[in-house]
């Protein structure tokens, strides 16, 4: 303790000078020397003496400073006449000047003309004091957030940790009921502001969009999770769709594919919530989807990396938003439908921008392929054709040709299978299509028998796919920790939970013309049709290459659709599947690889919960897993594009059940 | 004054426990009788018998500025009288009535100087003989080993024979009326030219020592004591302290101003930190002539600094004492020490650390004997109607749980007398009126609503903000049923909130009032103004800042105190002030009203607290012997005891009935400026600048914990409803909960431990903090629980 205090508690005096000065002042111009010592021992006693006393009052007055009140209740103590005048609220600086060897400091005191004082306006009267309660059921709004503090529970150490933890979690839940029933705040509902956000705002704005964007795939799920279902975001929207848009253009720019499909998910979960109504922000959210769809290059490496799961992904989004809000007076279908034709059109478009302008164009729905696709299948064949038989341009290309090709495939298929009448002949369609002529015939026939199929199951009419199917991700989250169902969800205007799986042809050489197998995983909840499709795909051996994925029973808690995976091939040799139309059907269950950091397969493997996973094709996870190698954070693979590579077997790899 | 403080009466006034519901101030016709000067004084024989003249008091007795005003215009004066020391035995202590009679003929109090003669009868030819009372006994002149004996042999024993006490009280009483700002109000002051009587007190410094010499003997001093055995430095170095003190004002008075600052230059490092303060009052003191206004030089003067020292360690520095012939610090250790000597083992750095930090050492340890009643009172039983719509209401809250057995609990609590409560009437108590009735079965239903705290289901707290306060609030109340905020503020004026949709309403005025039809039954709405309902009423009145307001339990009425002296009682039906209450001349700085109405306490920076009944105008007992300014007191909750907080780093608790200091608690290391009693009554924690929280147990009178984690003063300080959390609100901006059940669980309070008064506080701060919340910028000035156990703080935002 010694050490500590040092401090000096000198008996420091006023110096004998300022005396002298204060003597000439009244003055008095000759003063001995002896006097002013005397003089200033007793003045600087005096004034210690009453600065010691108003310090009392500064305490007992509860503040952390001084005022010149304190000194005058101090004075009056002494019962001395206290000094008026001295009422300032701010600190008056000392001024010092110098002269004739004199050092002097002083109080600037400007003379003033009192009829300017009379003439000034008066200033506006000081806010009363008022008494100001939080209101608890507006969380958002409390003035005096009583935040537990962080730091000091983490000194507390792992001994009090866990309580600690769980106590303010109740706390806080407590904090939200109990109010009402006590005797707390008046309750006044406040005009609404969109432009002040409050502390409570902020941090939740700046915690939601770090989460969002940040690498923890966890904490991204329940921040989307909040934006998809919190009935209170309408004030932090136009930051919302601000952050989006501007995310996108750097993102963009950058080849920054995860966040691009981050950002992508915000949107998705905004437009998932019920309460907020994006209307006014679409002009900034159109631009930033239709970039994620129609862009030249998404990503750093494009022969590798998935961008086209964004692309599909981001193309339902704009179906949605048009769908959501097209008005006769917007046009925003036709506005959008409009660019897509154009760059669709225009010879000189990349594949990869082709792929999104139909990708677009096809999720607006039936009519639109009807009358926008399919005069253009023949033209668009030829120029796959070009692509893929003739001379190895560049392996982007070819790429993209394919994934045009089956995305062209996907979609008609089902079109086709409505529009024609039932005989499929591959002549006739390679008459009326060109070369995707075969290809087509042999999907629509596989298309016709998954509508029968479903009409035995289900009340189903339709074979096709007609609802958007939104959620990108198979984000599995490394712990099997309940999963958030806003992520599930699907809207709920899907007449039919029907998923077509194409996979992908082997791109392998010795396969010019794949056989195209196709994978069907068909979830059907027995209940009520619209039900959300809840597919839990667990893996059981993801990182030993696609072959290898066994069969695990999906366990679909919920609303428990029947999965099953309908191959037109007997999967066994992939080569036959050519034979499509007579093939036998199977039903198989099929179970997945895990995404990108899931990685660790066996953790996610016995999760019972269902992940946020929509029917994602086998083979586009296990190519993932084979081949790929996507950095940790890279977004999941989009359902119903699988990829694979030279690698793979393909249909071979799941073993149909019998 | 009856400024005598000591653990024995100091109060004033008797109080008859069986007189009619009220406590009478007693002695309304003694006083009127005597009181012919300025200051009142109930004759020490007068009506009242166990006054001032009875305190013996070791000497903390001059509170420099006592309220000599009071009396005045008062006929019944209640002001206690400087009081004759009972025994004659020490030559100062003659000198110091010889004082306090001199000083009585100046002021022309014929009659009390009657009376202080009669009672020191003994004296009164020493009196009559010795000449100018300036005169002193050179305590020098004083054998060595006679002293020894003295000092040896004073421990025991309620009425220590010393002295100063009664001298400083006279030397207090002239101060005060001399620098009273009242003095031209009043009669009877009489302006006292010179005081000879304080330079008698001072005189005691008059010792010859060479004053060259002080800094040898300290520093020898030293280096026996940091030779010394390690068990008996920590006793022994408790005397650095006091000595370093005495040995300046020595050096101070005797006009060796040099030798004094280069005495304060080199030791006053030594000194422990809790010290600061007090040093830095005396660095500013280096003339005589200061000495004699200087409260703080006063009260290292008249009061001796007690110190705790085993009896080995004590013979040791009694041993190198006398080899050393070093009479010069013995003398002070027999002057201004008070050496209490214990068997036994010497106590350890820690366990002095703990009790030592006030202005005057720590407490007697036979201050601390006499019993307390601690228990609570026997509740008066009334039905609760237990009615289903109640049981109903609880459900729809989503309160299903029904606590029926802990209602019966309630019941069967009450039935049976507590075996430490006080007897039921041994301070008249109001009775309850039909509309305290219903408020208690109203809180009996809360109560089976109240949540039950715990370090798993910590409270959630609503934090009230002043806004626009402007640095300007200094007091916050709420109501018991939390439904009313009461602030006080800088700018004089007291606001009173309603928290529920429930306007303020006042009373109609008398020409209204006579239209209503009285027998109707809703004849109580029927006098409300329905005009004049707001959800603010600002009370007007005080002339400075109110530093203290406090509810009455039946939310009738507010009391408020402020730095104009006055307490004011307001109604709460027509927002009017009823009653200026005068007796403090100086701020007031804080009040609180019993817990049954009626009685209410007040302390202020004239170092006294005082006890007042709504219906008198005069205090009914004045609590004297702190050595600084109350700065905050606090109602038992059987309403037998008050608790003081002082700015001399003491708490104090005093017993309502007869007025006497019963408990003396050291070890805060800062002026004290929360309190609050356990719900149960057991036990006391108070907070003080220093940012800590003591919890003391009443019963055995001793410290039993220490919280240390906030950073700055402790504002308030409040127990759960069932006293299972503390919660603490400090100027730090934050709220911390602690486990007040964890806190008091194991207490050792073995025989040993009551017995020597030696505390082990195990260092568990950190496991009994539940929570630490922060506000903004506000600090909390007050916290409350409502009876369902949710907090309530208050504060006024700052910005920075």
């Amino acid at each position: 303790m010694a050490e500590e205090k040092k401090l000096k508690l000198s008996n420091t005096v006023l110096p004998s000078e300022s005396m002298k000065v204060v003597a000439e002042s009244m003055g008095i111009a000759q003063i001995q020397e002896e006097t002013c010592q005397l003089l200033t021992d007793e003045v600087s006693y005096r004034i210690k003496e009453i600065a010691q006393d108003a310090l009392k009052f500064m305490h007992m007055g509860k503040r952390q400073k001084l005022t010149t009140s304190d000194i005058d209740y101090a004075l009056k103590l002494k019962n001395v006449e206290p000094l008026y005048g001295f009422h300032a609220q701010e600190f008056i600086p000392f001024r010092f000047a110098s002269g004739g060897g004199r050092e002097l400091y002083f109080y600037e005191e400007k003379e003033v003309d009192l009829s300017d004082i009379i003439n000034t306006p008066l200033p506006r009267v000081p806010l009363d004091v008022c008494l100001k309660a939080p209101k608890e059921q507006q969380k958002a709004e409390a003035t005096e957030p009583l935040k537990s503090a962080k730091p000091g529970q983490e000194e507390d150490g792992p001994l009090k940790g866990k309580g600690q933890g769980a106590t303010t979690a109740d706390g806080k839940g407590k904090e939200k009921k109990a109010p009402p029933l006590l005797d707390g705040a008046p309750l006044r509902l406040k005009p609404r502001s969109i432009h002040e956000l409050s502390v409570e705002q902020q941090l939740y704005y700046k915690e939601i969009t770090e989460a969002c964007v940040g690498s923890c795939e966890a904490k991204r799920a329940e921040a989307l999770q909040s934006i998809a279902t919190d009935p209170g975001l309408y004030q932090m929207l136009p930051r919302f769709s601000t952050f989006i848009s501007e995310g996108v253009r750097v993102n963009v720019v950058q080849n920054n594919l995860a966040l691009l499909i981050y950002l992508m998910r915000m949107v998705k979960a905004l437009m998932d919530n019920p309460t907020l109504y994006l209307e006014k922000y679409v002009h900034e959210l159109i631009p930033a989807v239709m970039t994620c769809i129609v862009s030249r290059q998404l990503c750093l490496r494009p022969d590798v990396d998935n961008h086209w799961a964004l692309r599909d992904f981001a193309a339902r989004l704009v179906a949605q938003i048009c769908k959501h809000f097209s008005t006769t007076t917007n046009n925003i279908q036709s506005r959008i439908t409009k660019t897509f034709t154009k760059s669709w059109v225009d010879e000189k478009t990349p594949w990869t921008t082709r792929y999104g302008s139909i990708a677009g164009l096809a999720e607006l729905g039936h009519d639109v392929i009807k009358t926008l696709i399919l005069p253009r299948l023949q033209q668009e064949g030829e120029r796959i054709r070009s692509v893929l038989d003739g001379p190895v341009l560049s392996n982007i290309d070819r790429i993209g040709a394919d994934h045009v090709q089956s995305l062209l495939l996907k979609h008609c298929a089902p079109v086709l299978a409505k529009l024609r009448p039932p005989p499929d002949n591959q002549d006739a369609y390679r008459a009326e299509f060109g070369s995707l002529g075969p290809l087509l015939c042999s999907h629509v026939v596989k298309a016709r028998a998954q509508a029968a199929l479903q009409a035995q199951q289900v009340n189903r009419t339709t074979l096709t796919i007609t609802q958007p199917r939104p959620t990108l991700t198979l984000s599995q989250a490394p712990q099997p920790g309940p999963r958030t169902p806003g992520l599930l969800k699907v809207p709920g205007s899907i007449a039919l939970p029907v998923q077509t799986l194409v996979s992908a042809r082997a791109a392998a050489p010795p396969q010019p013309s794949p056989p195209p197998t196709k994978f069907i995983v068909m979830s059907s909840s027995s209940s009520a049709p619209s039900t959300q499709q809840v597919l839990s795909l667990s893996t059981s051996a993801p990182g030993s290459g696609s072959t290898t994925t066994s069969p695990v029973t999906t366990t679909v808690p919920s609303v428990q659709p029947i999965v099953k995976l309908v191959s037109t091939a007997t999967t066994a040799p992939p080569s036959t599947a050519p034979s499509g139309p007579g093939s036998v059907q199977k039903y198989i269950v099929v179970s997945l690889p895990p995404t990108g950091e899931g990685k660790g397969g066996p953790t996610s493997h016995p999760s019972p919960v269902p992940p946020p996973a929509s029917s994602p094709s086998p083979l586009s996870g296990s190519a993932l897993c084979g081949g790929k190698q996507e950095p940790g954070d890279s977004p999941p693979p989009a359902p119903g594009t699988p990829k694979t590579n030279g690698s793979q077997p393909n249909s071979g790899s799941p073993q149909p059940a019998p | 004054m009856a400024a005598l403080a000591e653990e024995q009466t100091e109060v004033a006034v008797k109080l008859e426990p069986e007189g009619p519901p009220t406590l009478l101030p007693p002695q309304a016709g003694d006083g009127a009788g005597e009181g012919s000067g300025g200051t009142t004084n109930n004759g020490p024989n007068g009506g009242g018998g166990n006054v001032a003249a009875s305190s013996s008091t070791g000497g903390d007795g001059g509170t420099p500025k006592p309220t000599v005003a009071v009396s005045a215009a008062a006929p019944a004066g209640a002001a206690p009288v400087p009081a004759a020391a009972p025994d004659a035995g020490a030559p100062h202590d003659r000198q110091t009535l010889l004082a306090v009679l001199q000083f009585l003929r100046q002021s022309n109090l014929r009659e009390a100087e009657e009376a202080l003669r009669r009672e020191a009868r003994l004296l009164e030819e020493a009196v009559a003989g010795s000449g100018a009372p300036g005169e002193v006994d050179s305590a020098g002149a004083e054998v060595t080993s006679a002293l020894l004996s003295r000092v040896t042999a004073s421990a025991p024993g309620p009425a220590a024979p010393d002295p100063p006490g009664t001298g400083a009280s006279g030397a207090t009483v002239v101060s005060g009326s001399a620098s009273g700002p009242a003095a031209p109000g009043k009669v009877g002051s009489v302006a006292v030219e010179d005081q000879p009587d304080v330079s008698a007190v001072l005189s005691a410094y008059n010792q010859q020592g060479d004053p060259t010499m002080y800094e040898e003997y300290y520093s020898g001093l030293k280096h026996f004591i940091e030779c010394s055995l390690d068990c008996h430095r920590a006793e022994l170095s408790q005397l650095f302290y006091p000595l370093f003190v005495h040995m300046y004002l020595e050096l101070v008075y005797n006009q060796h101003e040099n030798e004094a600052k280069s005495f304060f230059e080199k030791f006053h490092g030594d000194q422990e930190c809790y010290y600061q303060d007090d040093l830095r009052v005396l660095s500013s003191l280096t003339k005589k002539e200061h000495m004699k206004g200087n409260e703080t030089m006063l009260d290292f003067r008249t009061s001796k600094f007690v110190l705790r020292i085993s009896r080995d360690s004590y013979q040791l520095l009694k041993r190198h004492l006398q080899e050393k012939q070093n009479n010069q610090i013995w003398n002070i250790v027999q002057e201004h020490l008070y050496i209490d000597i214990f068997d036994g083992m010497p106590r350890s750095k820690q366990q002095i650390d703990a009790m030592v930090g006030s202005l005057a050492g720590e407490a007697k340890r036979e201050a601390n004997k006499s019993k307390v009643f601690f228990g609570l009172l026997k509740e008066p039983e009334i039905e609760v109607p237990l009615d289903d719509e109640d049981e109903e209401g609880e459900n729809e809250e989503g309160k299903p749980k029904k606590k029926k057995p802990k209602k019966d609990s309630i019941g069967s609590k009450s039935k049976k007398q507590d075996p430490n409560a006080p007897p039921q009437n041994r301070i008249p108590l109001p009775e309850l009126k039909d509309s305290d009735k219903l408020d208690k079965i109203m809180n009996m239903k809360e109560t089976t609503k109240r949540v039950r705290l715990g370090p798993d289901c910590l409270p959630s707290i609503c934090f009230y903000t002043f806004l626009n306060a402007y640095q300007g609030l200094t007091a916050v109340d709420v109501t018991d049923d939390s439904s009313l905020i009461a602030g006080g503020f800088a700018d004089s004026t007291v606001r009173v909130w309603s928290v529920t949709p429930k306007k303020l309403r006042s009373v109609k005025q008398a020409s209204d009032l006579s239209l209503i039809d009285k027998e109707s039954d809703d004849v109580l709405e029927r006098i409300m103004d329905e005009k004049t309902a707001s959800e603010l009423k600002i009370l007007y009145g005080h002339s400075g800042p109110v530093y203290g307001a406090s509810f009455s339990p039946d939310r009738n009425y507010l009391l408020s105190s402020s730095e104009d002296g006055t307490v004011r009682l307001w109604s709460l039906q027509t927002f009017t002030c009823l009653v200026g209450y005068k007796g403090h001349n100086y701020p007031v700085w804080d009040t609180q009203f019993s817990p049954y109405g009626y009685y209410f306490v007040s302390g202020g920076h004239d170092r006294v607290a005082r006890l007042w009944a709504t219906d008198h105008y005069q205090p009914l007992r004045i609590f004297a012997g702190h050595l600084a300014d109350v700065n905050c007191t606090r109602f038992h909750p059987n309403s037998n005891y008050v608790a003081t907080g002082s700015a001399d780093r003491t708490v104090r608790l005093w017993d309502v009935l007869n007025g006497n200091c019963v408990r003396i608690f050291t070890g805060h290391k800062g002026p004290i400026h929360s309190l609050t009693f356990s719900p149960n009554g057991r036990f006391l924690a108070t907070g003080a600048t220093d940012g800590r929280v003591l919890l003391w147990d009443i019963g055995h009178g001793l410290m039993v914990g220490e919280l240390k984690g906030h950073t700055d003063t402790v504002c308030s300080l409040r127990f759960s409803r069932d006293g299972e959390i503390l919660a603490s609100g400090s100027m730090d901006n934050t709220v911390r909960l602690w486990d007040a059940i964890k806190a008091f669980e194991d207490l050792e309070t073995d025989d040993f431990t009551t017995a020597t008064g030696h505390i082990n506080l195990p260092e568990n701060s950190q496991e009994l903090l539940l929570g630490t919340y922060m506000t903004k910028s506000t600090p909390v000035v007050h916290l409350h629980f409502t009876r369902r156990n949710l907090v309530l703080a208050a504060g006024a935002y700052s910005p920075q």
